[in-house]
């Protein structure tokens, strides 16, 4: 269980500028095998969030527990899938699969054994020798998500992992995270800007506002849930409560937007 | 009716390929800049210049004193195979030279890329060394040639530490800028991993900077090849650098001809070994 307490992140005054308030007293609490999804206009700090989580960032004040242990720097218990893939180049695809395992000192025969395991999960089967440099964008992200996976985290944080992929590559990654969620039961932490990502994926949501950065609504949501259970993903986006809820939050967030303007 | 007019003014197709991006044809892309192959004209240019060479020397519009004819400056190669240079086989005067170049290339490799690493990763060893890199750096060698001679003699250790100068700061600044080069997602997505520092380092930064050190052992060997001239220019009695020298001072311009082409030729030769290896070695250069 991730719990994040009273966190806030000022980033101090440069070049004649004001200090900046990325995050305020920010609460969140993240359960085992809970699906969050942050949402919010650019700027409200979801970033930030995410790299306080991932240990890249310290809190100003405030504090983050994993599992009751504070969070001191970025560690093997949340690997951590960038929008740019940051997959390595030198690599090939197994290779980059199994870095994890490599940087924990997993013998090669042991490391390859688990690589090829993802390697099905997801979908990649015939290139595992092949440069990643070779592959399209959706396949060298399944890389990326692949190589957080591998590493057996805790806690999975994703950010914008899909923002780069076009929109039908794009709806079949979202799938497929959601099939390996539901497969392997990690909690993750997913950051985007797309609505309709954010509330297809997400068990529970929550939305940001920038100025500071904070939190300023939580939603529970059903329908992940119900795309596991067999409903067609076009079906759940195109259900009325899907459209309704999606309103609702494009309705919070066009508000913050025109605030800023 | 204006048909005529068209046909008339219209320009030569390389001009035009010039001044104007015709279409592409399918495989290709439109308007990449300098697009297109380079051998046929590379050969067709240096035959031409062959040539011309060969035209006023023939014809002796220049004087052999001045500018000998290709056909002499290979005679005088073969001249030289047979008999030397001042009683020394000229493999001899070759081996030697390319000896002292690549001992200092591979000593300033040993020092300069760990150095520049450590300048990269480490502000205190950036902050110690960049001050006197930066400032020796663009001292021609020939100025500090009397200082070397003076602290270590006139023998093999001036000659090659000179080369070796010469080398060290485009290697160590070359290993610096591929540290720079790492994207700074994949050291995070390293460390999110569970990489140690000293991993991230092995695992993650050393990889990322090879194609820069690779680019700079092609520049640090050409910085080797130009000081070759001024570190074989007191008291050596080998070597391609004293061969053009000594066959100046007696207008020997045929023998100084075949000189710069041999230290051409090998250092041209040990460039195309080097591309070779870096097509081999890091085929990811560039494409992410």
């Amino acid at each position: 269980m991730l719990e994040i307490r009273r966190a806030s992140v000022l980033y101090p005054a440069r070049d004649k500028s004001e200090p900046v308030e990325a995050l305020r007293n920010v609460e969140l609490t993240i359960e085992p095998g809970e699906f969050v999804v942050a949402l919010g206009a650019s700027g409200c700090g979801k970033s930030t969030l995410l790299n306080l989580i991932a240990g890249f960032l310290a809190p100003s004040s405030g504090q983050i527990k994993l599992d009751g242990a504070p969070v001191t720097g970025p560690g093997q218990d949340r690997a951590v899938v960038f929008q740019k893939h940051a997959l390595m180049p030198w690599m090939n695809v197994l290779d980059n699969l199994a870095f994890g395992l490599k940087l924990q000192g997993v013998a090669k025969a042991e490391r390859y054994k688990v690589a090829r395991e993802f390697l099905t999960v997801l979908g990649l089967e015939g290139f595992e020798d092949s440069p990643v440099y070779m592959l399209s964008g959706g396949m060298q992200q399944r890389v990326g998500i692949g190589r957080a996976l591998t590493a057996d985290p805790r806690i999975l944080l994703m950010d914008e992992p899909l923002g780069a992929l076009d929109a039908l590559t794009r709806e079949r990654a979202q799938e497929l995270i959601l099939k390996i969620w539901e497969a392997q039961g990690k909690s993750v932490f997913l950051i985007t800007h797309s609505v309709e990502e954010a509330l297809f994926m997400g068990s529970k949501l929550i939305v940001m506002s920038p100025r500071p950065g904070r939190i300023t609504h939580r939603f529970d949501l059903p329908f992940s849930r119900r795309f596991l259970a067999g409903e067609s993903a076009r079906d759940v986006k195109a259900s009325p409560e899907f459209i309704a809820m999606r309103e609702t939050i494009l309705g919070i967030i066009f508000a913050d937007e025109e605030k800023a303007a | 009716m204006t048909m005529d007019i068209q046909d008339d003014s219209r320009p030569a197709p390389m001009i035009k390929r010039i001044f104007r991006q015709a279409p592409t044809k399918p495989g290709q892309t439109y308007g990449v800049p300098g697009e297109g192959n380079t051998i046929k004209i590379s050969v067709v240019a240096v035959l031409m210049v062959l040539g011309l060479w060969q035209i006023v020397t023939a014809s002796g519009l220049i004087a052999p004193l001045f500018l000998p004819s290709p056909v002499a400056v290979v005679q005088k190669l073969f001249g030289l195979i047979s008999t030397g240079f001042t009683g020394v086989p000229l493999w001899e005067h070759i081996l030697v030279s390319a000896g002292r170049v690549f001992a200092a290339f591979a000593l300033a490799c040993i020092i300069g890329i760990p150095l520049g690493l450590a300048m990269g990763m480490s502000p205190v060893m950036r902050g110690l060394f960049d001050p006197f890199l930066e400032f020796y750096r663009p001292i021609p060698p020939l100025a500090y040639l009397p200082l070397m001679i003076i602290w270590f003699g006139i023998g093999e250790t001036s000659k090659v530490l000179l080369i070796f100068l010469s080398v060290l700061a485009p290697m160590a600044l070359g290993a610096r800028a591929g540290v720079r080069s790492v994207a700074i997602e994949q050291i995070h997505a390293a460390y999110s991993l569970g990489a140690s520092r000293a991993q991230v380092l092995r695992e993650v930064v050393l990889p990322s900077a090879l194609p820069e050190i690779l680019t700079a052992m092609r520049i640090g060997v050409g910085f080797g090849w130009t000081t070759l001239v001024a570190a074989e220019m007191v008291a050596a009695t080998m070597g391609l650098g004293y061969m053009v020298l000594s066959a100046s001072q007696f207008l020997q311009t045929s023998t100084v001809l075949v000189g710069i082409f041999l230290i051409g030729g090998i250092a041209w030769c040990f460039d195309l070994a080097m591309r070779w290896v870096e097509k081999k070695v890091v085929p990811w250069k560039g494409r992410m």
